[in-house]
């Protein structure tokens, strides 16, 4: 039978391959938000293996929400994306400094 | 091996392997293409482990909206794709250095054996009469139901937001005002005009 823990360490590489792919890709901004949803879906997966460990369904309640606010968060974040495109003809991180941060 | 096993094993590999390409392929569309690849393998492996609700809704709403308005998205912007590659590779070391270290940090903490076979066993599969839907179905609308609201006032705030946020007023397009239209008056379109009655030619 399968241990838990091999889900939750399917969880951490799909995570860490998030983190490689933000450091890989930091200037296109499309490929960041890919990389923050494979983050969400790595969380998602060590709640939906605790549920099922734990026979508590209250986990899977919780990646329903989690769903919900990772769908709004991709609406808005390619919104912006596309207002961003408009103004400045582009999506490159390294040109985005009007703010001078 | 059983089969659950060969399953779990096969949709993690693929899971694994359609990460790794969405943050290493060079045009977008691929990786849009890589990461619906990767979501669909997520749903299996959820699965295995009896969510087959919030495995469905990963594949409907996340496969058939989400991504589908990323894909939209990537299509639209004209994307100088040399400029942003520029570069690409530079903060590989020390990203992946971080990456494997970090795995091998959660992978250490992952093996004590309170997460293993026996101290947390695979709890029995359900029988057929069960329905995963029907139980988060239960809890969400009685313990849940008003994180289920905010949920919805979230989706609300994200619909608005998007829109407002993209609206753009463009100055050759011909609008209308209605409360305008409303409030015009009949002497002000309607010009009372004497003249004589003509005389047919016929």
């Amino acid at each position: 039978m399968i241990p838990l823990t091999n889900y939750l360490i399917l969880g951490a590489v799909v995570f860490a391959l998030a983190i490689v792919g933000m450091f890989l890709n930091r200037k296109n901004v499309v490929i960041l938000l890919m990389a923050i949803e494979l983050m969400l879906l790595a969380v998602n997966i060590n709640f939906v293996a605790f549920s099922h460990y734990l026979q508590d369904i209250a986990g899977q309640v919780f990646v329903f929400f989690i769903l919900t606010v990772a769908a709004a968060e991709a609406a808005i974040g390619l919104a912006i994306l596309i207002v961003l495109f408009r103004n400045r003809r582009t999506i490159n991180v390294d040109d985005l400094d009007s703010l001078k941060g | 091996m059983s089969f659950l096993q060969l399953a779990f094993y096969f949709f993690s590999t693929v899971l694994i392997f359609a990460a790794a390409m969405v943050i290493t392929v060079r045009n977008p569309v691929r990786a849009a293409l890589f990461l619906v690849l990767a979501f669909f393998s997520a749903a299996c492996v959820w699965m295995t482990l009896e969510a087959e609700f919030l495995a469905i809704v990963l594949v409907l709403v996340y496969v058939g909206a989400v991504m589908v308005l990323f894909l939209f998205v990537v299509m639209m912007l004209d994307i100088n794709l040399a400029r942003l590659k520029e570069g690409f590779g530079e903060y590989l070391p020390i990203g992946g250095f971080v990456a494997v270290l970090m795995v091998i940090e959660m992978i250490i903490v992952l093996q004590v054996p309170d997460f293993g076979m026996d101290q947390m066993p695979r709890p029995e599969g359900h029988g057929a009469d069960y329905s995963n839907t029907k139980e988060l179905g239960r809890v969400l609308y009685t313990e849940y139901v008003y994180p289920f609201e905010i949920a919805a006032l979230i989706l609300l705030v994200a619909i608005i937001a998007a829109i407002a946020l993209t609206l753009r007023k463009r100055p050759e397009t011909k609008y209308q005002t209605p409360g305008k239209q409303v409030q015009v008056r009949r002497d002000e379109r309607v010009r009372m005009v004497k003249m004589k009655t003509e005389q047919s030619s016929d």
